[in-house]
């Protein structure tokens, strides 16, 4: 599968820093994400905060096909910016995040996540009519308590990046938790599509994780009425 | 089990259906003894709630026997007599901790249809539609209770039911209502409704210090026990204009507080019936807010509505002009259950109210659909109606 991109460089360095420092205060601390990185690849703004300057290749376009289907809006990548308040200390929630294993108690869509290394996952989610999608990820910066953030590898099913954020809410209420995610829907899918497909547009899916994650963390079990009696 | 089930506007059916099942470590399974029709059943029963699906378990109001208790359930035992408030709270969230249990962030399953709605996600409602949790109800003869932990309060086994039934919905409804109007000594409160909710504000303004409580309400019987058993003066709005009454009646002032024990099904009259009645048909309002346009008018400056009567939709057409220029406050919400059911408990215990005395029909589970029937037209001088599975 390819994906549009281009090449970051370490010889733009002083547009880089500039870049990076703005990066860093929009996903280290800002409100709002996603406005800010509108434009860039989430991927290239987590890669350069991790390694300040970490080289990004992705296949420079070729094909007539693909930049008309850019054109289109059809290899355009999702974007979700999702952030729920949480009646815990941010280690606790850390802690439980940080074990992607636990990942799938929550994530409706993911079958399972295995811990290869400190760095290395491979994750299975599911697809429309019981397939399943799998990639590796590695983890790109691990702040703890505070901020984790992934990406996949090549070779995934499904482009994705993303990162978690753990900051203290305001007065006693606990932790804010902001997930931003960007993927790269397969086969050139519309997102307005993949929700057809997929049962649920991206920004309710994670919605409904969050809200799942906060049950889990607040009242021990995810609400549930599946199996309760109904008439007719 | 048999279970009333919902199947559209008007139209309840006695069904048996599976009895329902511990599916969290923290459930329990009550076998009800009693079980209340609310007023706010009456907007399930007459279709003005959306996402209520054919076949779905109502009410809400009920009390029986923990029959089965989860893993996580380390307070309650078998046996153990309970009453059970209608909305469901986790006990943890911010909400829950700061006694706001109607406002719990944990209890929808689906919690994306509410927020669509409202902006954000509120506690569920026993057997109160999609939007709030799809939970099956209490009209049945068991229930599963979420949270059961900190979900109930256990009551003595030598009261009759009807003594302890309400401290489910109606009385903790009431007494939140008087307290949202903050009386001070020497205030007038105005209560509009004298269903059981109403009776329950108005005896609760007097607990909390009113000095004089006005029920208005247009049924001769309910306007009755609102004199004998709240000892509230009273105003028949079809015989006089509500508003001059209470003008008269507060020394040209109006009242200080005014509290809403009707809701979204408010009759209203003349042409302001007629408009609200038929943009409630033609789907262009859904609330009907003839309650909340009087007290707005009503209330004396600088005063306080307390609103306690169930609103889902949208309302047109409301004098923002009158509130805003006379300083008023709206406070408002589902009522927390779980903040008030000991302290209401402990005043039945003392002898501080009887709420039995408000029920006028103990009917059996299987005459449900005439118990809706009767309740909604106000046969029989019917005011509230308990249900034994």
């Amino acid at each position: 599968m390819t994906s549009s991109g281009g090449e970051i460089s370490k010889s733009q360095s002083e547009g880089q820093a500039g870049d990076t420092e703005r990066w860093a205060s929009l996903i280290g601390g800002g409100a709002m994400v996603l406005s800010g990185l509108r434009q860039r690849s989430l991927r290239g703004a987590l890669m350069a905060l991790a390694g300040g300057g970490l080289v990004y290749q992705g296949v420079t376009k070729q094909s007539t096909v693909q930049q008309a289907q850019d054109a289109l809006g059809v290899n355009k990548p999702i974007k979700v910016e999702k952030t729920v308040t949480i009646n815990k200390p941010a280690a606790e929630l850390y802690r439980f995040w940080h074990d992607f294993e636990n990942l799938p108690t929550f994530m409706k869509h993911l079958k399972s996540v295995r811990v290869d290394s400190d760095k290395r996952s491979h994750w299975e989610a599911t697809a429309p009519l019981g397939s399943s999608v799998e990639w590796n990820a590695d983890i790109l910066e691990d702040r703890e308590n505070e901020f984790i953030s992934w990406a996949s590898v090549e070779g995934a099913d499904i482009e994705n990046s993303g990162f978690v954020r753990f900051s203290k809410a305001p007065g006693d209420r606990g932790t804010e938790v902001k997930v931003v995610l960007e993927y790269h829907p397969p086969g050139g899918l519309l997102a307005a599509g993949f929700a057809k497909v997929f049962g649920e547009a991206p920004e309710q899916q994670v919605g409904d994780d969050l809200r799942r994650f906060k049950m889990l963390m607040e009242a021990g079990e995810i609400a549930t009425t599946e199996g309760q009696p109904k008439g007719g | 089990m048999k279970a009333v089930c919902w199947y559209g506007a008007n139209d309840v059916r006695v069904e048996t259906v599976p009895d329902p099942k511990i599916l969290n470590p923290r459930d329990a399974i009550i076998k009800i003894t009693s079980t209340a029709i609310c007023g706010s059943d009456l907007h399930i029963y007459g279709g003005y709630i959306p996402t209520v699906q054919k076949g779905d378990i109502i009410g809400h109001e009920f009390m029986g026997e923990v029959i089965e208790v989860g893993g996580g359930v380390h307070n309650l035992q078998v046996g153990d007599r309970v009453v059970v408030p209608s909305t469901i709270g986790c006990g943890h969230c911010n909400y829950c901790q700061r006694d706001m249990w109607s406002l719990c962030d944990n209890s929808i399953p689906e919690g994306w249809i509410e927020e669509k709605l409202f902006g954000n996600i509120t506690s569920a409602i026993y057997g109160y539609s999609h939007a709030f949790g799809g939970y099956a109800g209490a009209q049945a003869e068991y229930i599963r209770v979420p949270f059961a932990d900190v979900g109930v309060v256990k009551v003595p086994k030598d009261l009759p039911d009807e003594m302890l039934l309400f401290i489910s919905d109606a009385i903790p409804t009431g007494y939140m209502g008087a307290e949202l109007c903050d009386i001070q000594p020497g205030d007038t409160v105005a209560v509009w409704g004298c269903g059981a909710v109403g009776q329950f504000a108005m005896i609760s303004a007097y607990m909390m210090g009113a000095e004089k409580v006005i029920a208005i309400d247009r049924f001769p019987d309910r306007l009755q026990l609102a004199k004998d058993f709240a000892k509230a003066e009273v105003i028949n709005y079809e015989e006089v204009d509500a508003g001059e009454a209470l003008k008269e009646m507060t020394g040209g002032r109006g009242p200080d507080a005014c509290i809403d024990a009707v809701g979204l099904e408010a009759h209203g009259v003349g042409f302001e019936d007629a408009y609200d009645q038929t943009k409630q048909k033609l789907r262009l309002e859904t609330d009907r807010p003839h309650v909340l346009r009087q007290m707005m008018v009503a209330c004396r400056k600088g005063g306080t509505l307390s609103i306690m009567g169930v609103y889902g939709g949208f309302v047109d057409k409301m004098p923002m002009g009158a509130a805003f220029n006379k300083g008023l406050t709206f406070r408002m919400g589902q009522m927390h259950g779980q903040k008030y059911m000991h302290l209401l408990l402990q005043k039945i215990l003392d002898g501080e109210l009887d709420p039995s005395k408000v029920v006028t029909h103990q009917l059996p589970l299987d005459q449900a659909p005439h118990a809706y029937d009767i309740f909604q037209q106000k046969k029989d001088n019917c005011i509230k109606v308990v249900l034994k599975p």
